[in-house]
């Protein structure tokens, strides 16, 4: 997370980390969850679904904090979050100052 | 990343999955609309086998046909009759109306007004995308001043409907307004509604890319840029001052949350059937 300083209490928070499922044949490819994405983590695919469309695709698995987003926006019901678990977001670190 | 993991939507319950993809357009707001609502049945712990979702007709209306709940898909204009028939006859169940603008309040302008004035105890989730989406695309009673529309090829000549200011004077007792981009704070507005005892309305602006977004040459990921930079979420605002207008900025939040007012069912009980001594 980028902050103009580190809070004090930075290294007590727990940021929590998601993982992105996106159902690919469900996108009609609006392209909300890409935009809005509080932290940038999806991008465009170059391939198609069996519609046509361009279904979004993680470019940065890592910096997903599960904040529902993408879920709450998308109007197809096609992409939703899940917590990653607590021994997985041990080993990746919570570095807030990276 | 793991995608190998046979999971399904969290919405998935709620949903008659077997219809879905649904028919709304790529860039529609209903979408969203429809599964804040879903979100905040959740939210809310009402329980949702005494649950009913009524529409109307329009593409709104067709949110009766995707929801896994007792729903209801009525005619033009009366889903809330229909709805205050459902309340009366077993004023147990949680009625909540998912309808457009047109359907609620142009031909269905005098159910809404004589609703709200009843205090009914139901919650009406309006989806206005500023048009008859549906038909083609023409002129309704909340079109912008000036926005083009297939019936109105040089601009709108007239004002819009202040639906919070309607709901508000004919007596509603929680009115609030958000965007589909407001997605969390409408999440919140409509779990309230919901839980409110009294007639309870939420307007939620959403894009029609199709009609309204084309003709007036607004692509649907601009039309939420207008959502998030000409909108100013000011709650308890009076409702006089809530015009759609784009030039002015519209005014989101939650306008009324009156407790006090006496719902129908309540008022009915207690003129025509008084406790037995």
């Amino acid at each position: 997370m980028n902050f103009w300083r580190v809070p004090l209490d930075a290294h007590e928070v727990d940021v929590p980390r998601g993982e992105v499922h996106i159902l690919e044949e469900r996108c009609k490819g609006c392209g909300y969850c890409i935009e809005f994405c509080p932290k940038h983590v999806l991008g465009v695919s170059k391939k198609f679904n069996a519609k046509g469309y361009h279904p979004p695709q993680v470019v940065k698995p890592e910096e997903c904090v599960n904040c529902h987003y993408c879920e709450v926006i998308c109007p197809e019901f096609a992409i939703f979050s899940v917590p990653v678990e607590e021994e997985e977001q041990d080993a990746r670190g919570g570095d807030l100052s990276a | 990343m793991k995608t190998s993991q046979a999971q399904s939507h969290p919405l998935d319950p709620l949903l008659r999955t077997d219809r879905i993809p649904h028919i709304w357009c790529p860039g529609c707001g209903i979408g969203t609309a429809f599964a804040t609502c879903l979100n905040a049945m959740k939210d809310s712990g009402i329980d949702l086998v005494q649950t009913a979702m009524v529409s109307g007709i329009g593409c709104s209306g067709r949110g009766a046909g995707y929801v896994k709940l007792d729903s209801y898909h009525t005619t033009h204009g009366r889903a809330i009759p229909f709805a205050t028939g459902l309340k009366l006859a077993n004023p147990k169940l949680n009625v909540v109306v998912f309808s457009g603008d047109g359907d609620l309040l142009a031909i269905g302008g005098n159910h809404f007004i004589h609703a709200a004035r009843r205090n009914m105890d139901i919650t009406v989730v309006c989806v206005n995308n500023f048009n008859y989406g549906m038909t083609g695309g023409q002129v309704a009673a909340t079109t912008p001043h000036l926005a083009k529309t297939t019936t109105t090829p040089v601009g709108n000549p007239e004002n819009p409907f202040n639906a919070p200011l309607l709901a508000y004077a004919s007596g509603a007792t929680y009115v609030a307004r958000w965007t589909i981009l407001h997605a969390r704070d409408l999440t919140e507005s409509i779990t309230e509604a919901l839980l409110h005892p009294g007639f309870s309305f939420v307007e939620v602006l959403s894009p029609c890319p199709v009609n309204y977004g084309r003709r007036n040459r607004i692509k649907p990921m601009d039309m939420l840029k207008i959502f998030r930079e000409k909108t100013i979420i000011r709650n308890d605002a009076r409702p006089t001052e809530l015009d759609l207008d784009f030039d002015k900025g519209i005014v989101l939040g939650k306008f009324v949350h009156d407790t006090d007012r006496p719902s129908c069912v309540e008022l009915y009980d207690k003129t025509c059937r008084p406790q037995e001594r």
